[in-house]
């Protein structure tokens, strides 16, 4: 059976950082490839700045957790806010014509197509996602 | 020919036959303090030069965010509202799939090297 581990971190910069290093020398340690460590950087950077900044609106007093579990194969990141939660289904397509040149709203995108597998949680404010090693 | 260059706190500035190339200093540009401060440096130099012809140099860039995406579609607006032009160039593969992914590449000009996109603006 795999062992999660757990991070709590502010709503700051610092705590996504910190977060951030421990999960990437794992991912490392792990011998995952170069592709699926970018993959893996790249979601974790856009969920943890989602949680902090729409979940938790940049309050430090609130915190957003980070729970993983890895192996040679697979790296599970589970990254959880504080927020009311939301409707992934909802957020438009930032590819569509009238959405292009918008300024945001492409995390969830990203994170879509360099997880392998992703999920929210039913209230939204809950995002697991999967990278296999290839 | 070069006429200037030099250094500001994220980005290194330097004037080639009209155009400002601009190069990141930073590797990975995520965090949100270091987004904020370069893309203030990047406006400031949109503010300065009105019409500006900007190359940005991704060459450096192993990481970045759709944070940053953000500040470029806005930096490219500005830019395009004054007649200027940006040009995006010697993006990495792996960066290059981000724009490819979220379609921006049809947004941004993208050459593959500094000399082509030089070469753009005449």
């Amino acid at each position: 059976m795999q062992e999660w581990h757990e991070i709590i971190i502010p709503s700051t910069p610092q705590g996504r950082r910190q977060a951030e290093a421990e999960i990437m020398t794992r991912a490392q340690e792990l011998g995952f490839s170069q592709e699926a460590t970018f993959s893996i950087k790249l979601a974790l950077e856009e969920a943890v700045t989602n949680a902090i900044k729409h979940g938790n609106h940049f309050d430090k007093t609130k915190k957003v957790l980070i729970l993983y579990c890895c192996n040679h194969k697979n790296f599970t990141l589970t990254v959880r806010d504080e927020g009311e939660g939301f409707d992934p289904e909802k957020v438009p397509d930032p590819t569509a014509p009238e959405n292009i040149r918008l300024p945001y709203g492409r995390g969830i995108m990203l994170m879509n197509a360099y997880m392998d597998r992703i999920e929210f949680s039913p209230k939204g404010n809950e995002v697991t996602m999967v990278k296999e090693n290839r | 020919m070069t006429e200037a260059g030099g250094s500001q706190g994220r980005l290194a500035v330097t004037q080639k036959s009209g155009v400002h190339v601009v190069h990141f200093l930073d590797r990975k540009i995520l965090d949100e303090s270091n987004i904020v401060e370069l893309s203030d440096e990047l406006f400031d130099l949109v503010e300065k030069n009105r019409g500006i012809k900007m190359c940005l140099n991704f060459g450096n860039v192993q990481y970045l965010s759709s944070t940053v995406l953000g500040k470029l579609i806005t930096l490219n607006t500005r830019i395009n509202e004054d007649k200027g032009r940006l040009v995006l160039c010697a993006i990495r593969p792996q960066i290059l799939e981000v724009f490819k992914i979220t379609k921006l590449t049809k947004l941004f000009d993208i050459v593959d090297d500094e000399a082509t996109a030089l070469s753009h603006f005449n």
